[in-house]
């Protein structure tokens, strides 16, 4: 329905407010009375606490109160839970946001200090004193799991937290055994940290004649956490609990986790009876966010005479870190598990996962979140066959695909694939990178004395995230309409793809919509955002609302006529009666009001049915300078299905970000913990992020092919990118290391290694 | 960051007198290592000096065959300015390829050299042109300036006021950047001057150093070819997360050859 429909490429319009400052992050909220909290943090990656002394901090001129683990627990306050449920047994290991006894990791809170302005607290977190008794430390996956590592945690024995098995072994047995060839890969996802520009903050505060905690935050949801809150921690009743996310500036899904600090600033202000504050600083957030990936798996591909592939078995190893963090253990995976084997026809999976425990700081969701670390595997060992076996790596692609005419079909993984168009999509992706002209560039390049590499992959990925999701539309009095709306942008656009689909259901102009969000006091239910699904569920529930406003009107307009239902038309927001010139528009019929709320007003609910696959395929194209082995990415074309879009500019902007954070992990992005479990890369002075000199043109182009399984159609669009990108990268690089006799290498690539690689390879020569 | 006293002095002389009369006077020259040091509450002076509302330290002017470089010249300014352009080219390549704009349009000339970062790519183009270092009280010669990691031959109460560049008649300069921060893991400058051929490196040693065998064969033949048979020895060059020495010894070679190459 015109430029502001569905399909559109509208601009934001929340851009208007973030870029002329109007935005409110947490950080800009001041409540009247309000204090300053400072962590004192471990400067130990593991220790026990022999002495903790706080009676000098204390004593500090401005200073209102330290609080320690003991005064927590004297309090009688609950441990941070892990939420995730994996179908195995998970270790359950005791996490407090203030540890009293142990230290785990670099970083881990030992001590909360609350004064009357930042600078005080700082003051006296120094006058904190802490009598350590440091223990050996391991940060390394196979370190950890030696015999003689240290040994973090009594209750997992050999610093094992569970052992996640899916798939069909025996069957995967039986594949291999009348396999014909068999690729092995060992693949390292590095570690990464998340550092979204807003970093975490929190504010707490406390009604004394209600007994009422108000939590303000920077989060991706609000009604999860909550629950954590009320049943864990404070073990209160939900609604004596309100959570509040503002304007939030980027989480990737680092912010979707119960951190101490959200618990420990409520806690201080119900001690103190005044609110508090604590702003995450950079170093803080390197140390103490939830880091992601670090995993190491051990993978192998069967294929018959045919080259046809017949099983995949693959062993992951999965740095959990120091604690179990809210969803960590679901990532490497059930998030991993659905679409372990891609999009292609396999007959059998084999998936085990073991989760290690570490002196680092914990690991959960990062965008993309356990289907990257699939992608990349799948995609590493196919490209690795087609070298192996002395074929095209596309048409070994295309040879395995599962076909538009199997749909719907059944996976290895078990998960019913409902669409996809994987070879038309892989064409698309060709042609829109220019694939033909790839050897000219790469002769263009050799003439420089330069390396080029292409790199093709075919991610297939599940969104994710809680499953179901309300919407309600509520037309106030003075002609606004509001969505209230349970999940969360945290720098999508949502609320435009939002005023869109209004838009097209109804005619209501953009501007017309406020979003309410972020704030269980105003927001009955709620997912929050996770796994791609604010749009495609939110949006659906939006989608049913719209609807119900729509219908309720034209009962309405039915009445005022007294004519048949049928009789009415709609369009452009006017109700006509068809054939004649009577005629009333929404907006009148939403005026009529009672008992204080518009006889439109609506509400719609969704729930998935089942997972949506978006897929597609990334080409990309790299050169190397071997004297210094840095690698530049030069081209990158992508062609995905991700079902009807909204608004394609939101689309392509997810894209561009998704695989910009892909490259950073690739190529820069390199978490360092030292042996004594000191991180090295806890600044930007070390932790390489990608900048936009870093990023060529990225081509976008799209081969939708709509999903039945949600009325709109919508596959989610926000992770994709930065799955796609992991694999098409480091396959780009390789194509330009093997005629140099290289065959593996691991993220991230750094110039060191490329040339190290170079060097050894050049000696063996 | 701790409290400390803030003076903002107009003149050398009150500078001076300001950081004698404070117990840890610390002065700050764009304050673009100063700052996120005191952010950090990593030093803890008693009185920050702030040279910016210093005139006398502004400024680039023409001084028959120098250039001669205010203290408090902005990066930015050094990048910006046709004179420095028309003048010595590289040493306007170089200052464009420090930091960020953010950092180009804070940070000064006269705080680089006197925090002599090893990383830092000023003290490279001091070095390979043969620059004279002008302070409250005497001249430096660039050779006897840079002493060894964050040190150099200032004595704690002296001030940089000027560098002057005697024009070569050619230099170049090629960096290897640190992905993170951008500053030089390894940087070189090779110029031709009139006292011969210099080829000074910054970001692989604890302070920036001279080549004497690289200037020796560039004497010989002025090209990149004449560079490809020597090596440098990765003993005592910097090592972190991001090039171990022995990559360092190499890039060295790398980018001299490069800087040779860049030469205008």
């Amino acid at each position: 329905m015109g430029q502001f429909g569905i399909g559109q490429p509208m601009r934001r319009k929340e851009d208007e407010r973030f870029l002329k400052g109007a935005a409110s992050y947490t950080d800009d909220l001041t409540l009247p009375e309000q204090l300053h909290a400072v962590l004192v943090r471990a400067s130990f990656a593991h220790a026990l606490i022999n002495r903790l002394d706080v009676a000098a901090a204390q004593a500090a001129p401005g200073v209102q109160a330290v609080l320690t683990a003991a005064d927590y627990l004297a309090d009688g306050l609950g441990a941070m839970p892990c939420m995730a449920e994996i179908g195995c047994p998970i270790t359950r290991l005791p996490r407090y946001p203030l540890q009293g006894e142990r230290v785990r990791h670099v970083g881990d809170p030992v001590a909360l200090v609350v004064a009357d302005n930042l600078a005080a607290a700082k003051d006296a977190a120094e006058l904190v004193e802490i009598d350590y008794e440091p223990l050996p430390v391991v940060t390394e996956l196979a370190a950890a799991l030696a015999p003689s590592a240290p040994q973090l945690w009594p209750e997992a024995p050999g610093n094992l937290a569970f052992h996640f098995s899916h798939g069909d072994a025996a069957a995967c047995v039986a594949a291999f055994a009348r396999a014909a060839h068999v690729v092995e890969l060992e693949l390292v996802n590095n570690r990464v940290v998340a550092a979204p520009m807003e970093p975490r903050a929190a504010l707490g505060q406390y009604d004394e004649a209600s007994g009422r905690l108000t939590l303000r935050f920077t989060g991706q949801a609000v009604h999860g956490l909550r629950r954590q809150l009320a049943e864990h921690i404070f073990r209160l009743p939900p609604e004596q609990i309100r959570l509040i996310a503002p304007d939030v500036g980027g989480g990737f899904g680092m912010k979707n986790f119960l951190y101490p600090e959200m618990i420990l600033v409520l806690w201080a202000a119900r001690r103190l009876g005044r609110p508090v504050r604590w702003l995450g600083e950079r170093s803080e957030g390197f140390l103490a966010d939830a880091h992601a990936r670090d995993q190491i798996a051990k993978a192998a591909l069967a294929l018959d005479v045919e080259h046809r592939f017949l099983a995949l078995k693959v062993e992951t190893l999965a740095n959990m870190g120091a604690y179990l963090s809210t969803h960590g253990p679901l990532i490497p995976t059930r998030s991993s598990s659905a679409v372990m084997g891609g999009c292609y026809a396999l007959q059998a999976v084999d998936f085990q996962v073991r989760g290690v425990m570490t002196n680092t700081a914990p690991t959960d969701a990062y965008r993309g979140a356990g289907r990257p670390e699939a992608a990349y595997i799948i995609e590493r060992l196919v490209d690795q066959a087609a070298h192996q076996l002395g074929v095209d790596p596309v048409e070994l692609r295309a040879r395995n695909f599962i076909r538009p005419e199997q749909l719907p079909y059944r996976t290895a993984a078990g998960q019913t694939l409902d669409s996809g168009d994987f070879a038309g999509t892989m064409r698309q992706a060709l042609a829109l990178a220019d694939s033909a002209g790839f050897a000219t560039r790469r002769a263009k390049s050799e003439a420089r004395g330069r390396l080029r590499g292409q790199g093709l992959a075919c991610y297939f990925e599940a969104t994710l995230g809680i499953p179901q999701e309300a919407a309600e539309l509520r037309f106030a009095e003075d002609g606004g309409v509001e969505l209230v709306i349970g999940t969360m942008s945290n720098g999508q656009g949502l609320e435009t793809g939002y005023a869109q689909i209004l838009n097209e259901v109804l005619g209501i102009a953009p501007e017309a919509m406020r979003m309410i969000q972020g704030d269980t006091g105003q927001v009955p239910t709620g997912g929050g955002h996770g796994g791609s699904r604010s749009l495609q569920l939110g949006g659906n529930a939006l989608f049913k609302a719209a609807e119900e406003v729509r219908e309720k009107g034209r009962a309405l307009a039915a009445e005022q006529f007294e004519t048949a239902l049928a009789d009415i038309q709609f369009e452009d927001g006017i109700y006509r009666v068809a054939g004649t010139d009577r005629s009333v528009t929404l907006a009148a019929l939403a005026s009529r009001r009672t008992q204080g709320r518009s006889l439109l007003d609506a509400r719609g609910q969704y729930e998935r049915e089942a997972f949506s696959f978006p897929n597609g395929c990334h080409v990309t194209e790299v050169e190397i300078d071997p004297e210094t082995g840095v690698v530049t990415v030069e081209r990158y074309a992508v062609c995905d299905d991700f079902g009807r879009l909204i608004n394609p500019l939101l689309v392509k902007g997810q894209v561009d970000g998704g695989i910009v954070q892909g490259l950073g992990q690739v190529l820069l992005e390199r978490t360092v913990y030292e042996g004594g479990g000191q991180l090295l890369s806890g600044s930007f002075m070390d932790y390489a992020m990608p900048r936009a000199d870093d990023v060529p043109d990225l081509r976008f182009t799209t081969n939708p092919t709509p999903t039945p399984t949600n009325p709109l159609g919508i596959k989610g669009a926000g992770e994709a990118g930065c799955i796609g990108a992991l694999p098409a990268l480091v396959i780009a690089v390789l194509d330009a290391l093997r005629p140099h006799g290289i065959h593996q290498i691991d993220m991230p690539i750094t110039p060191e290694k490329v040339w190290r690689l170079l060097r050894q390879a050049k000696a063996a020569a | 960051m701790y409290a400390f006293e803030f003076h903002r002095p107009s003149s050398v002389a009150d500078a001076i007198a300001a950081l004698k009369a404070a117990s840890d006077g610390k002065l700050m020259a764009g304050g673009q290592t100063l700052i996120p040091t005191l952010k950090q509450r990593l030093a803890q002076p008693s009185d920050v000096i702030d040279l910016g509302g210093i005139k006398e330290l502004h400024g680039i002017r023409q001084d028959g065959n120098s250039l001669v470089i205010g203290a408090m010249a902005k990066h930015g300014e050094v990048a910006g300015s046709d004179l420095v352009k028309s003048v010595i080219p590289g040493l306007h390549e170089l200052a464009g390829l420090i930091g960020d704009p953010q950092v180009r349009n804070r940070g000064t000339i006269g705080g680089s050299l006197a925090n002599s970062d090893p990383a830092a790519d000023y003290p490279a183009a001091v070095l390979a042109l043969n620059a004279t270092i002008k302070t409250d009280r005497r001249s430096i010669a660039a050779d006897d300036y840079f002493t060894g990691l964050f040190q150099t031959a200032l004595a704690d109460d002296e001030l940089i006021t000027a560098i002057s560049f005697p024009r070569p008649e050619a230099c170049g300069y090629a960096k290897f950047r640190n992905p993170a921060s951008r500053y030089a893991i390894v940087g070189v400058m090779v110029a031709r001057t009139g006292g011969g051929v210099r080829v000074a490196v910054t970001g692989a040693g604890p302070c920036a150093f001279r080549l004497p065998d690289f200037e020796r064969a560039l004497a010989g033949s002025f090209s990149a070819d004449a560079l490809a048979g020597l090596s440098v020895s990765p003993s005592g060059l910097n090592s972190d997360m991001h090039a171990s020495a022995e990559y360092r010894a190499h890039l060295v070679r790398v980018m001299a050859q490069r800087a040779v190459k860049a030469v205008r």
